[in-house]
């Protein structure tokens, strides 16, 4: 191994004391301001009797309320603004999907700050403003392909401003223009090494020397599969909308859990059912601070991811602590091919089309792709004595959830009360997935 | 003239046609004519009985969904190119033909049923080109 190459050394290796006055400062005064100009979170504020007087540390981060999805819901879309507009420069927004669409809100500073976080996890992956980055992720209202071509123009990389689909001609990119790090997710990445080999292309032929993939779970086997296909070393990086986008964690060599910018985002482990905050080593579920974010600055949201902290030494020599893949979810949401999927969405549809609320959800990966089944009672007024009238149905109803998802669903009727009705909480989803070790 | 035929939605499981035929045996009714149409998720049975009223609430009754349609019956000589006849005469007046399927009744006839999209042009193009259609009780 070379030098070890960090983006911003001194903060990637800050001293612990040194980080938690940092984010001391940083946090009393991001208090005062969302007390300022969040009216929302001010009401949450006081209807919990805190102030931003009571926050003089980051060991007081603990008294503020909680944000969750559904504050997140009922503010939209200007609730959690934390600026005025003519300050803010740039959107995302989440899968956008009825009833939970996220849109976020960036200054020039949060865009700096966002790109300064994927220009550290490119450089945790081996690059250097000598490689060719190559962002497979979709660009749009979506953070992935926006918030790695930041990252990867700061660092000083060629950036290939890809997007994703179109596999043929991603690879001809990928060879005449000698990529060498490869940022999408890690289905994409997959699907991407099963078409090389069926075109006959061996990954030593290409400059692919590292990977950085997320926004959806995925496994050691299919990091090793990745791997291989590719001929690379695959990264993991976790982000969410809420709090900016991917690069809040990222991967070192190690390959042995996510650092998180703690710089700029804040975590802590709580019990999901009391909101207690856990030691540290505890599972429990991640909630995110953001310490300087102006657009939107979230405190304390509840990500619903469940998974581990630790500030464990690091053979990177990074100090920042370090957080487990997601190991499951506290709700019922569903990431399926990068996309959140909540199954009250799906009931909505099924609903407005006129079927029974009864239906079941599977999801499989088959090759490393996201399947999604979708079993629908058929009602008695639906039925026709032609095979064609049928399938018409079955392709509109898939068309209607996939205007809704985002992702095409594979839709079968089946006869009224076949599927199982259970005592109390219905089982809705059968996640075949094997993506928690 | 048409005939009434009640349709079934039969999932595809292993059994789901023996337990659907049993029950319609177990309540006493004779089928006279079926076909089944399939598809990888499930499979419809068309059947003709001779009361498809009282069959139609039954199946209904055991939890089956069900739809009774027009359908027309027609008599077809046991000789080269009668199918091919009917169709023409159907084709020529622009009627179109969702699926058809044979059966023989009890008089020792073969009968054709043709589910078309317009009933009533095609039976009377068929009346028109001296083709008969059968009514329920023709075929009992």
């Amino acid at each position: 191994m070379t030098e070890k190459r960090y983006f911003q050394k001194e903060i990637e290796t800050m001293p612990r004391e040194e980080m938690k006055k940092l984010q001391s400062e940083k946090l009393v005064k991001q208090v005062k301001r969302v007390y300022e100009n969040v009216k929302y979170y001010r009401d949450l504020m006081d209807a919990k009797g805190v102030t931003p007087d009571d926050i003089k540390s980051i060991d007081d981060l603990h008294k503020l309320p909680f944000l969750t999805k559904s504050d997140l819901r009922d503010a939209y879309p200007y609730g959690l603004l934390g600026t005025d507009l003519k300050n803010c420069v740039r959107i995302h927004s989440t899968s956008g999907t009825t009833g939970r669409r996220v849109v976020a809100y960036y200054t020039q500073h949060d865009i700096d700050l966002w790109e300064d976080c994927c220009a550290r996890a490119l450089t945790a992956a081996g690059a250097t403003n000598e490689d060719v980055c190559h962002i497979a992720y979709g660009y749009g209202l979506f953070t992935g392909g926006f918030g790695l071509n930041g990252g990867s123009q700061k660092l000083g990389c060629l950036t290939l401003p890809m997007s994703s689909g179109s596999t043929d001609r991603q690879i001809q990119f990928m060879q005449d223009l000698h990529s060498t790090v490869l940022c999408c997710t890690p289905s994409y990445a997959a699907y991407i090494g099963e078409t090389l080999k069926e075109m006959g292309i061996s990954p030593d032929s290409l400059d692919l020397k590292a990977g950085i993939f997320g926004a959806e779970p995925w496994t050691e086997e299919m990091r090793r599969d990745i791997e291989k296909s590719l001929g690379i070393k695959a990264f993991d990086i976790y982000g969410l909308t809420e709090t900016t986008g991917p690069g809040v964690a990222f991967e070192c060599e190690a390959q042995k859990g996510m650092h998180i910018n703690e710089d700029h985002f804040y975590a802590e482990i709580i019990d999901p059912e009391t909101g207690e905050v856990l030691p540290e080593g505890s599972k429990g579920e991640l909630v995110f601070t953001n310490l300087d974010k102006e657009g939107f600055p979230l405190l304390r949201y509840r990500t619903r991811d469940i998974c581990v902290l630790s500030h464990a030494e690091c053979s990177c020599g990074r100090t920042l602590i370090k957080m487990s893949k997601p190991m499951g979810r506290s709700d019922d949401m569903l990431i399926i091919r990068g996309v959140n999927v909540f199954p009250s969405q799906i009931e909505t549809v099924l609903i407005k089309e006129g079927y029974s609320p009864n239906y079941l959800i599977e999801v499989d990966r088959v090759k490393n792709n996201d399947t999604l089944d979708v079993y629908v009672e058929l009602n008695p007024e639906q039925f026709s004595d032609t095979v064609r009238d049928l399938a018409i149905k079955e392709r509109a109803l898939a068309e209607a959830i996939k205007t809704m998802l985002g992702i095409n669903p594979k839709v079968h009727l089946v006869a009224p009360k076949t599927i199982q009705r259970s005592e109390g909480k219905a089982v809705r989803v059968i996640d075949k997935r094997k993506l928690h070790d | 003239m048409s005939v009434k035929q009640i349709s079934v939605f039969i999932e595809n499981k292993k059994g789901a046609l023996a337990t659907c035929t049993r029950y319609i045996a177990d309540n006493g009714i004779n089928i006279r004519a079926l076909s089944i149409a399939d598809t990888q998720d499930f499979g419809i049975l068309r059947i003709i009985c001779d009361d498809p009223k009282q069959t139609d609430s039954i199946l209904k009754k055991g939890g089956y969904i069900t739809t009774v349609t027009d359908v027309l019956a027609t008599e077809i000589a046991d000789k080269p190119g009668s199918m091919a006849t009917i169709l023409e005469v159907l084709a020529d007046a622009h009627v179109i033909v969702e699926y058809t399927y044979a059966f023989l009744a009890p008089d020792g006839h073969a009968y054709m049923i043709f589910r078309v999209d317009d009933n009533a042009v095609a039976s009377a193009a068929l009346a028109g080109a001296g083709i008969k259609t059968a009514n329920q009780e023709d075929l009992f």
